[in-house]
């Protein structure tokens, strides 16, 4: 007699996604949804998805979601989480989305302590449209609006969100992560799970970014990209943990 | 409440809100309708309600979409410039087919324009104002009693039709006072099976999602907009008549402007002259057939509005140009005078200086 030993989480729906090889999307939605089943939440979250790569991934969550305008997330998961305080909430951003257009939006959220979580992937460029600069892309790196690469005299310096919402004091947990190894995503899954946990305490706002690797406008292998993320994205967007104010 | 009180219009949308089963409003202060925000933010946690103060126009309407897509009776209120920050959010609220109640009380434009009233919104609130084929019902009151009433009946329309309300005020109406009472403010609450509120014991997710991409897909969404905004057509349009049967000359306004024009109107019936007023109640779906049927005995029609012309072009499509229209209007703020209409409805009905 055999045990199952690894399946699909329940809070994953069982297709096929549309995100490219080597996209690390797919690993982080499988570790948001263990992280679900483990806390037994999926029957009482909502969840809300972006513009961007992950337009689509309310087919992908095993739960209620709601899918917003491009950086409108929190906003939307505001709303929801305020007629519906004893649900749980999340929203999953890209970092045009969350660090760009609305960066407003997640600002305030977290200023308000929103007791919401948030899954930021930043890949450092857009995806979505064909590799396009990010808010957190890096200075000189090339991207199909910046040819020459980012120069930071007229397009800007990354945008480090882990360390500028730690100033807030309504955010209450926030972590920077990776998914580069098996170790990483060990790591990634329990700041995930952290993120939930302080949503379900009341404490307030949470949000785990996510180094993430995109081979395809990066224009490199798998294996390459999750080089390229070591030795270029961790010195501009150190790991660790930027927030923990109730020590969860 | 079935003693009448003194209330600004402002204040008597929010206490009709709160009569109709609204709990949620997230809203950002602007000029002329603060007094709504105002009354909201001290009402709402007095009945079990929730108030939030946005950080923008545009996180507000997408607070309703989440509150709205969420299953609750959710309002926001702006003025013309916070209204064209909503017009992205309305589009998405008017795709997923979520009910809320969006009100604009009206003030001079266009840009920063100023704070005294005016009716130059009609465009964006009767033709869509955001991207894509799509309609808010638009609901234009006239006194503070119709700004009670209309706003329960916007919060029934909504979730009937699963469609986004306007509520189409101005600065005066918003900010004048005048008895009001709140009996026939009801809730006619429907189910929301399609709410995301937690899967809960339901076997599968409900999303609320306005991206299709395959044509044939998104094809079959606008077809089904088109036919409930062909069935509002039909079943939702509301106007008032008043001497219309016999109307030589027909005066057609709405809002602050149907209230200076019928004070003309009674003054040249007073006179003898066959002068009537439409006033339309529904800006969209306009009451076309009714405005039809109106106009039949007049000669010429007189359109009145606070902006350069915008409604006389739905007068003129409903009339399929088959009259005289003259138009009156007055924009910045200003306002006209019922005599400056009574002089125009003398002009058009003795042209040639007669008495």
């Amino acid at each position: 007699m055999s045990n199952k030993v690894f399946a699909r989480p329940r809070a994953l729906t069982d297709v096929a996604t549309h995100y490219c090889p080597g996209c690390q999307h797919g690993i982080v939605h499988r570790l948001v949804a263990e992280v679900i089943d483990e806390l037994d939440i999926q029957r009482k979250t909502i969840g809300v998805v972006p513009v961007g790569c992950s337009v689509l991934a309310d087919q992908y969550f095993n739960v209620d979601c709601q899918q917003a305008a491009h950086g409108r997330a929190p906003a939307v998961a505001t709303g929801i989480k305020r007629v519906h305080p004893d649900k749980v909430v999340f929203t999953y951003q890209g970092d045009g989305d969350i660090a760009a257009i609305g960066t407003a939006e997640i600002v305030h959220a977290a200023a308000r302590g929103e007791k919401i979580t948030t899954i930021f992937v930043n890949n450092a460029i857009y995806g979505m449209t064909g590799g396009q600069m990010a808010p957190t892309t890096l200075a000189n790196q090339i991207t199909a609006t910046t040819p020459k690469g980012r120069q930071e005299d007229s397009a800007g310096s990354p945008i480090q969100l882990s360390e500028m919402l730690a100033t807030l004091r309504g955010a209450k947990y926030i972590e920077r992560v990776s998914v580069n190894s098996p170790a990483q995503m060990a790591k990634a899954k329990a700041a995930i799970k952290k993120a939930f946990e302080t949503q379900l305490s009341g404490a307030g706002f949470a949000m785990v970014e996510v180094l993430a690797t995109c081979p395809t406008n990066w224009g490199k292998t798998p294996v390459e990209a999750t080089r390229w993320l070591n030795e270029n994205m961790l010195p501009q967007f150190p790991l660790g943990v930027y927030k923990n104010a109730n020590e969860v | 409440m079935l003693e009448k009180v003194l209330m600004k219009g402002n204040e008597a949308i929010g206490e009709a809100a709160i009569a109709a089963g609204c709990r949620y409003y997230f809203g950002y202060p602007i000029t002329p309708q603060s007094e709504l925000i105002e009354y909201m933010a001290k009402r709402l946690p007095e009945v079990g309600g929730m108030f939030l103060q946005a950080e923008s126009e545009v996180a507000a309407i997408n607070m309703v979409y989440g509150a709205a897509g969420a299953g609750a009776r959710v309002m926001t209120s702006s003025s013309s410039p916070g209204v064209s920050l909503k017009q992205e959010g309305i589009s998405y609220i008017a795709a997923g087919e979520l009910p809320c109640v969006i009100v604009n009380i009206m003030r001079g434009g266009p840009g920063l324009g100023g704070i005294q009233p005016g009716q130059a919104d009609y465009f964006q609130a009767t033709k869509g104002g955001g991207h894509g084929d799509y309609h808010c019902i638009v609901i234009a009151p006239n006194s503070v009693q119709e700004m009670a009433d209309l706003t329960a009946l916007a919060f029934n329309l909504a979730d009937r039709y699963r469609n986004p309300v306007m509520i189409l005020g101005d600065g005066a109406l918003g900010q004048m006072m005048e008895p009001v009472n709140f009996d026939s403010c009801k809730a006619m609450l429907t189910d929301k099976p399609w709410a995301t509120t937690g899967m809960g014991t339901r076997d599968k997710p409900n999303s609320i999602n306005t991206l299709q991409l395959q044509p044939e897909k998104l094809e079959e969404v606008n077809v089904h907009l088109q036919a409930k905004y062909a069935l509002l057509q039909t079943q939702e349009t509301r106007s008032e008549a008043i001497w219309t049967d016999d109307a030589e000359l027909l005066v057609v306004a709405y809002g602050i402007s149907s209230r200076i024009a019928l004070s003309a109107v009674k003054r040249a019936r007073d006179q003898g002259m066959k002068v009537g007023l439409f006033r339309p109640i529904t800006l969209w779906p306009f009451p076309k057939s009714e405005l039809a049927d109106a106009v039949k005995m007049a000669s010429a029609v007189l359109v009145v509005e606070l902006s350069s012309g915008q409604m006389i072009e739905d007068v003129n499509l409903a009339i399929r140009c088959s009259k005289q229209v003259y138009f009156q209007g007055r924009t910045g703020g200003m306002m006209m005078k019922s005599s400056d209409i009574y002089d125009q409805i003398l002009q058009i009905i003795a042209p040639q200086g007669g008495n």
